[in-house]
C-alpha cells in the first residue's frame, strides 16, 4: 500500500467547494534565467533574466506571443534543456544551473501541445506506463490505480483499451494528464495543451482540468497565449515578452475556486483581463513587426 | 494586489548576433565531419592489412594503392577507358530519359483515367516485380542490336518506378482541391496544367531519384552479361583477366558515375521545385 | 465475396489481363514483324509451363524447376535475414546517436553511391566461390535498403515522444523498447518491403551473372540454349515470387502494428 500517494489523491469524489490539502512540495523558484543558443556563434538570446516564484500547489499561468521564449522557459524547467545564466529550484533542491545540467524526470511531467501520447499503446498503457516502467508499481497495482484515476476523471476508463489516434483531440489530452498525474508529480507542465481545439471543445476542457486540479491539487505552470484562458485557470498570470523573453508583469488572480463560467462574464474578470491585455498586445504588436514566424 | 515588474529595459533587437566575428568555423561545416573522415581512413587501413596478410579472399584483391597507381598509370589518361565512360553514360542517359518522356504521361493518362485505370494498372503491376534484368533475354532476341537491347533493359528498370510514382500521387490528390478548382469554373485543362500537374512534380522528383539508382545497376549488369563495352564490361573483363585492380578501379568509377548522375537529377530536381528549400 | 464479383474494378482488371494477353499473342502471331515473331507467345508459354511433359523440361510438373526455385529462394530469403539482422540495430544506432551517425555516415557515402552489381567480381573474387558472392550482393543491397529507411524511421519520431518518455522516467533501453522500436516500425517495414524488392532485382541479376541453379540461371540458359518459353516461366515465376515475399512482410508488418489498422479503420 502506497501511503505517500494515497495522501496525494483522495479515494472518492471531493467534497464540493473543498479543495484538496495544499500538497507541501511543488515550490518553484527560477531566477534571473536566461538562455542564449549557440553561445560562440550566432548567440541568439531567447531568454533573459526570468524570474519566477510558485508555490507549492499553485496554478501559474504564463502567457505570451508566439515565439517570446515560454517554450524555452517550459523546456528548462521540465529538463530538456540547460540554461547559460541563472538557477531554478525546486523545494530547494537546484535543478539547473549553467553548470548544472538539468535532467527530466517524473517530478516535472509534461502535457505537450501537439499531445504525445504512444500512438501505438493502449490509453491504459499510457497511463501505466511511468510508474511501471520506474518499478514503483507493479502491473496490478498500476492498473487499479489507472482505471481508478481514469474514472475520476470523467469516465475516461470506459476507453481504457482503446488507441489514442482513435479518440478526440480533448479526451487525448486529458488522458495525457491523467497519465502525468499517475507519477504523483510535484510540477505538472502544461505546454498551450488546448491550443488547437475550438472553443466548445476548450471550454470541457477548462472544466476538466478545473476538476481534475480539485480532485489532485498540485503545483501547474500552464503555458498559454490565450489572456483569458489563463486568467479563467489560474492564481497567477504572468506575462512573457518576445525575444528576447522576459517576465514582464505578474498578476495574482483574486476570482475565487471553485471557478464557474459565469465567472467570465463578471466584472472583477473583466478588470483583471484589462490589467493584463495591454501589456499582452504592446508584446504581440512587437513581435509582429519583426516578423516573428508563426510556430507551427 | 497586483505585483506590477520594472518594464524590460530596453535589450538588444531579439535573435541578433552579439557582433561576433564570424570564426573560420563557417568554412568547417563543408568538411566532413573527423569522425566521418576517421571511419573512412579505418576502412581504407583494414583493407590495406586484409590483403598484406592475404585473409581469406583478401589474397586476391589488390591493395588501394595498386589500385590507385594502376589507375594513374593506365587509366586516367586511356581514350578506351574514357569511351567506357562515355558508352554507359549514354546508355543510362537514353533508357532514363525513354522511362521519364513515356512514364510520366502514362502515369498520368492512368491516374486520371478511372476506366484506363481499371483496365490496365493491374498489368502494369503485374509487370512490375519481373526483375528488370530478367528482361534481357527477351529484349536481346527481339532489338536488332545490342545497345538497343541494353538500353531497352534501363528503361524497363526506371519506366516502372516513375509510372507508378505518378499514378499513386494523381489519386492520392485530395478531391477537395479538384472539386474546388471545378467549382471555380476551371475547365478540364485547366485543372490538369494548375492542380494535377503541380501536386504531381514532387512524385515525379522522388521517382527519377529512385529510377537513377536503379538504372545505373541494370546498365552495368548488363554490360557484364551481353556488351563488350562500357563500365560494367570494363570491371568484368578485369575479372575473366584476373587484372586484380581493374576490378576495383572498375568498381569505383562505377560508383563515381552513379554519383555524378544523382546530382544531375538533383538539380534538375531543385529546378523543378523552386520552392523546396532543401531538405 | 458478392462485392467483389460485382464490383467494376474486379472485371476490369480481369478484362486487362485478357486484353494484355490478347496483345501478346497478337503480336507475336499476327503482326508480320520478324522481331515480335521471334518472341514466345502467351499460348506456348502456357502449355508449357502447365504441361506434365514439357518441351524443354521445365513446368509446374517437373523437379528441376522446383530445384530453381528453392535455390533463388534460400539464396534470397538468407539475404534478406541477414540484411535484417544487421541492417535494423544499425539504422536504429544511426538514427538514435548523433555521434555513431557521424562515424557511420562517412563510412556509408563512400560505399552507398556503388551500385550493389558492380560489387559482384570483387565479391567473387572476395568469396572464391559464385554462391556466396551472390548472396553477398544481395545482400548488399537489401542491406543498404534497411538502414536508410530504419535510419529515416527513428528519426521521424516526433521530439515529443523521447521527452515524454524521459519525463516519465524511462532509461535507455526502455525508450528503445517503447519508443524508438514501435515508432520506427513503419518505415522499417516500407524499408523492408523495398528491400526484398531490391534483394530479387539483384539475386535475379547475381544469378544471371554469374551462378548455378536459380531463376535468374534459368532464364539466361533457356535463351542460351534456345528454350524460349522457358524464358518467360522463369521471367513470370521470378515476378510471382517477388511479390508474394513482398506481401508477406506487408502481412507481416500489419500484424505487428495492430494499432495503425485500428486507427486507419477508423477513417474509414
Amino acid at each position: 500500500m502506497n501511503s505517500g500517494m494515497a495522501q496525494r489523491i483522495p479515494e472518492g469524489p471531493v467534497a464540493s467547494g473543498g479543495m484538496a490539502e495544499r500538497p507541501d512540495v511543488g515550490k518553484l523558484s527560477v531566477r534571473g534565467v536566461g538562455k542564449i543558443y549557440d553561445p560562440e556563434g550566432a548567440a541568439v538570446v531567447a531568454v533573459e533574466n526570468c524570474d519566477v516564484e510558485v508555490e507549492a500547489g499553485d496554478f501559474v499561468a504564463i502567457v505570451g506571443p508566439s515565439g517570446c521564449g515560454k517554450s524555452t522557459l517550459m523546456n528548462a524547467i521540465a529538463g530538456f534543456d540547460t540554461i547559460t545564466s541563472g538557477e531554478i529550484i525546486l523545494d530547494g533542491v537546484p535543478l539547473a544551473t549553467p553548470e548544472l545540467a538539468p535532467r527530466p524526470g517524473p517530478d516535472r511531467v509534461v502535457v505537450f501541445q501537439h499531445g504525445a501520447l504512444f500512438p501505438w499503446k493502449t490509453v491504459l498503457e499510457n497511463v501505466t506506463y511511468g510508474p511501471m516502467v520506474q518499478g514503483k508499481l507493479s502491473g496490478d497495482e498500476a492498473h487499479t490505480r489507472a482505471m481508478n484515476l481514469l474514472g475520476e476523471c470523467g469516465g475516461l476508463d470506459r476507453v481504457a483499451d482503446t488507441y489514442p489516434p482513435q479518440l478526440s483531440s480533448g479526451m487525448q489530452r486529458r488522458v495525457e494528464i491523467v497519465r502525468a498525474l499517475m507519477n504523483d508529480p510535484s510540477i505538472l507542465l502544461l505546454d498551450e495543451p488546448f491550443r488547437a481545439m475550438d472553443t466548445v471543445s476548450k471550454t470541457t476542457m477548462h472544466r476538466h482540468l478545473l476538476q481534475m486540479y480539485r480532485v489532485c491539487r498540485r503545483t501547474i505552470i500552464f503555458i498559454t497565449h490565450d489572456l483569458e484562458e489563463a486568467v479563467f485557470l489560474a492564481d497567477k498570470v504572468m506575462i512573457m515578452t518576445s525575444r528576447p523573453g522576459t517576465i514582464k508583469k505578474s498578476l495574482d488572480v483574486t476570482l475565487s475556486r471553485p471557478r464557474s463560467t459565469d465567472m467570465l462574464t463578471s466584472e472583477e474578470f473583466r478588470e483583471l483581463k484589462l490589467q493584463l491585455s495591454a501589456t499582452v498586445h504592446e508584446e504581440a504588436k512587437k513581435a509582429f513587426a519583426r516578423g516573428e514566424r508563426e510556430q507551427a | 494586489m497586483s505585483a506590477v515588474e520594472e518594464d524590460v529595459k530596453t535589450v538588444p533587437p531579439a535573435g541578433r548576433a552579439t557582433g561576433r566575428a564570424l570564426r573560420p568555423r563557417r568554412l568547417g561545416r563543408f568538411l566532413p565531419s573527423w569522425r566521418a573522415t576517421s571511419s573512412v581512413v579505418a576502412f581504407f587501413v583494414l583493407w590495406d592489412l586484409m590483403v598484406r596478410w592475404e585473409l581469406g579472399g583478401f589474397a586476391h584483391i589488390s591493395s588501394p594503392l595498386a589500385v590507385a597507381t594502376a589507375f594513374v598509370d593506365g587509366y586516367l589518361a586511356s581514350a578506351d577507358y574514357w569511351m567506357s565512360w562515355w558508352a554507359s553514360f549514354q546508355r543510362v542517359l537514353y533508357g532514363f530519359v525513354a522511362a521519364q518522356l513515356l512514364g510520366i504521361p502514362l502515369g498520368l493518362l492512368l491516374g486520371t483515367r478511372p476506366l484506363l485505370n481499371g483496365l490496365f494498372y493491374p498489368v502494369i503491376e503485374m509487370l512490375r516485380p519481373i526483375p528488370p534484368l530478367a528482361w534481357v533475354p527477351l529484349s536481346i532476341l527481339f532489338w536488332p542490336t545490342t545497345e538497343l537491347s541494353i538500353v531497352f533493359i534501363t528503361f524497363i528498370g526506371a519506366f516502372f518506378i516513375i509510372v507508378i510514382n505518378v499514378h499513386d500521387s494523381v489519386r492520392s490528390i485530395k478531391n477537395e482541391h479538384l472539386w474546388l478548382a471545378r467549382s471555380m469554373g476551371a475547365s478540364p485543362t485547366r485543372i490538369f496544367l494548375r492542380v494535377i500537374i503541380p501536386s504531381v512534380i514532387p512524385s515525379i522528383a522522388v521517382g527519377m531519384t529512385l529510377g537513377i539508382a536503379v538504372t545505373w545497376n541494370v546498365v552495368i549488369a548488363a554490360e557484364m552479361i551481353a556488351s563488350d563495352s562500357g563500365l560494367g564490361r570494363l570491371t568484368w573483363e578485369g575479372y575473366v583477366s584476373h587484372t586484380g585492380p581493374v576490378v576495383i578501379i572498375g568498381m569505383i568509377s562505377i560508383g563515381l558515375a552513379g554519383y555524378l548522375s544523382t546530382l544531375v537529377v538533383d538539380i534538375v530536381e531543385k529546378k523543378m521545385m523552386p520552392w523546396r528549400k532543401g531538405h | 465475396m458478392k462485392d467483389l464479383l460485382t464490383s467494376k474494378r474486379f472485371w476490369l482488371m480481369w478484362a486487362g489481363y485478357a486484353l494484355f494477353l490478347l496483345i501478346w499473342y497478337g503480336s507475336t502471331n499476327w503482326l508480320p514483324i520478324a522481331a515480335f515473331n521471334r518472341l514466345p507467345g502467351p499460348i506456348e508459354v502456357i502449355t508449357e509451363w502447365v504441361n506434365p511433359d514439357p518441351f524443354y523440361g521445365i513446368s509446374i510438373f517437373t523437379a528441376p524447376y522446383y530445384t530453381h526455385i528453392l535455390y533463388s529462394v534460400v539464396r534470397a530469403t538468407s539475404a534478406f535475414l541477414l540484411a535484417v539482422a544487421l541492417g535494423v540495430p544499425l539504422g536504429i544506432l544511426m538514427g538514435w546517436s548523433k555521434r555513431f551517425n557521424e562515424y557511420a555516415s562517412g563510412l556509408f557515402g563512400l560505399l552507398r553511391p556503388i551500385p550493389p552489381l558492380a560489387w559482384v567480381p570483387v565479391a567473387i573474387l572476395l568469396f572464391a566461390q559464385p554462391e556466396a558472392a551472390v548472396v553477398f550482393v544481395t545482400f548488399l543491397v537489401a542491406f543498404f535498403a534497411t538502414t536508410m529507411n530504419t535510419f529515416v524511421g527513428v528519426r521521424s519520431i516526433d521530439q515529443d515522444y523521447f521527452r515524454a518518455a524521459e519525463c516519465l522516467g524511462s532509461s535507455p533501453t526502455q525508450v528503445l523498447r517503447h519508443v524508438i522500436i514501435p515508432g520506427a516500425l513503419p518505415h522499417i517495414f516500407t524499408g523492408l518491403q523495398i528491400a526484398m524488392g531490391a534483394a530479387w532485382f539483384s539475386l535475379a541479376a547475381g544469378e544471371m551473372i554469374a551462378a548455378q541453379y536459380g531463376l535468374g540461371f534459368l532464364v539466361f540458359e533457356s535463351y542460351n540454349l534456345i528454350q524460349f518459353p522457358t524464358i518467360v516461366i522463369g521471367m513470370a515465376t521470378l515476378g510471382l515470387a517477388g511479390y508474394i515475399s513482398s506481401a508477406l512482410i506487408r502481412v507481416i508488418g500489419n500484424r505487428l502494428m495492430q494499432w495503425r489498422e485500428q486507427a486507419l479503420g477508423m477513417e474509414g
